[in-house]
């Protein structure tokens, strides 16, 4: 796969995920790109964990950077029919389960759907911001990430970064495959047809279980294309 | 009720070495009136709770945005935060071991704020379980609750609360616009003087009692953002 596809690869996967109707929280970097792919007929609430319930767009009219930032800082719009809400009830909302799906990033991520996203010790000391609320409430937990970085493994039998979270994680898409965390390990549900099996496992340290009814993993993006 | 003080007099109510609480989220919802004085008013020595640091580089070609202000003139001892990775002088100033850093995860953060408000003796929440924040000083220890575990988060509260509004009436009760809410609502409640800086000082009445977000007699002191 060409390197400027990968990422639109991945969200378009992810973009299949979503129903409409769905309250959605995106992480920062490829997560933000999965709107773009959502076919017509979906339509999902984005939420915004500095406090904005049904993000809308932002146009050189309305931008408001004083008053009006998404989680990244950037600004940011709310829908007609949104609603604006401070710290506790944004997060209220995350941690109560009234997410119904988030979708983030890894440095790691381990065969038990253990995340680690926040820190590496010594070397980079961001934060974890509401990483942690939003994986531990949100019902569904999506890593959307490249399988690799520059080559080395990022799916891994254990963690070896601090977590985010415990057993959080319920989904896998990279632009190799579609990986599912179930109670027997990681079950490999979709592969690329540009892959095989093979290449996923030498990709990959964790143990992989590959489903009796492996599916070809397409994506929204490529549909596009 | 909450009195009109004038920029100078708020600063002057802020005594060297301090916990504040400053309401905010990447620079959003920043009292920058006041947070502009206070970098230039040579006080330091502070704890910072605060969502974030700031960034560097604001929507309006400032340098320093906000609480960044603080931060880059060190001025802050101790900095109790859930994200920092848009203001590269935090790592800069740990590393030099100018600057104490604690991170807490920001749902229990917020809701650690809301306890310390609302005389609550902790949180308890599931966030955090299995990780590092464990072993946070800010962590009273863990409970399991009908076969889950959860971590019990002390309440936080500070000396200081520096909040920003974009209405405030006389009385005190504020409005926020836009997602300035953030911190604002809920450190509005946990501090033992609360200062308020409005964009907009309106006369009582101005805000509908209905649209009243953060109730007066949570506010102390009022700075005319305005005029100042």
């Amino acid at each position: 796969m060409e390197r400027s596809m990968i990422k639109g690869f991945i969200a378009g996967r992810v973009a299949k995920e979503l129903k409409d109707g769905d309250i959605v929280n995106l992480g920062i970097g490829l997560p933000t790109m999965i709107p773009g792919y959502l076919p017509e007929d979906v339509h999902v609430v984005l939420q915004s964990e500095n406090g904005i319930i049904g993000t809308g767009t932002v146009t050189k009219e309305n931008r408001d950077p004083l008053y009006i930032v998404d989680a990244g800082g950037s600004p940011a719009m709310v829908k007609t029919g949104g609603s604006y809400i401070d710290s506790t009830v944004s997060f209220g909302l995350i941690r109560g389960g009234h997410v119904d799906v988030t979708v983030l990033g890894a440095l790691e991520v381990d065969q038990q759907g253990n995340l680690s996203n926040w820190i590496i010790p010594g070397k980079k000391v961001p934060g974890m911001g509401g990483a942690m609320d939003l994986v531990v409430g949100a019902k569904k937990v999506i890593v959307a990430m490249e399988h690799t970085a520059r080559g080395s493994a990022k799916i891994l039998k254990e963690c070896r970064l601090p977590y985010t979270a415990i057993h959080c994680v319920n989904m896998i898409v990279t632009e190799m495959c579609v990986l599912e965390v179930t109670a027997d390990g990681l079950v490999m549900t979709e592969l690329n047809p540009e892959f095989t099996v093979e290449d996923v496992k030498a990709a990959t340290e964790a143990d992989l279980i590959v489903s009796a009814e492996l599916k070809t993993m397409s994506s929204l993006f490529a549909a596009e294309k | 009720m909450a009195e009109i003080v004038t920029l100078k007099e708020a600063i002057d109510l802020i005594p060297e070495g301090v916990s504040i609480m400053f309401g905010g989220f990447m620079g959003c919802g920043n009292a920058h009136k006041i947070i502009d004085a206070l970098s230039k008013s040579g006080k330091g020595g502070f704890t910072m709770i605060c969502n974030d640091a700031s960034m560097t580089g604001g929507p309006l070609g400032e340098d320093y945005y906000g609480v960044a202000k603080l931060i880059h003139n060190k001025q802050v001892k101790k900095l109790i935060a859930t994200h920092v990775g848009l203001n590269p002088e935090v790592a800069e100033q740990l590393n030099a071991g100018e600057l104490e850093l604690t991170l807490i995860p920001q749902g229990s953060m917020a809701e650690m704020i809301r306890a310390g408000g609302a005389g609550l003796g902790g949180v308890i929440t599931p966030t955090g379980v299995g990780t590092i924040v464990e072993e946070g000083k800010h962590v009273h220890g863990k409970i399991e609750i009908d076969g889950k575990e959860y971590l019990i988060e002390k309440p936080l509260r500070a000396d200081v609360a520096i909040i920003s509004g974009y209405k405030i009436d006389k009385n005190g009760n504020i409005w926020y616009k836009g997602t300035t809410r953030n911190f604002n609502v809920c450190m509005a409640t946990a501090a033992d003087l609360v200062i308020a800086e409005a964009d907009y000082l309106v006369e009582c009445g101005q805000i509908e009692p209905e649209n009243v977000v953060t109730s007066g007699v949570f506010v102390d002191y009022i700075v005319d953002g305005g005029e100042a």
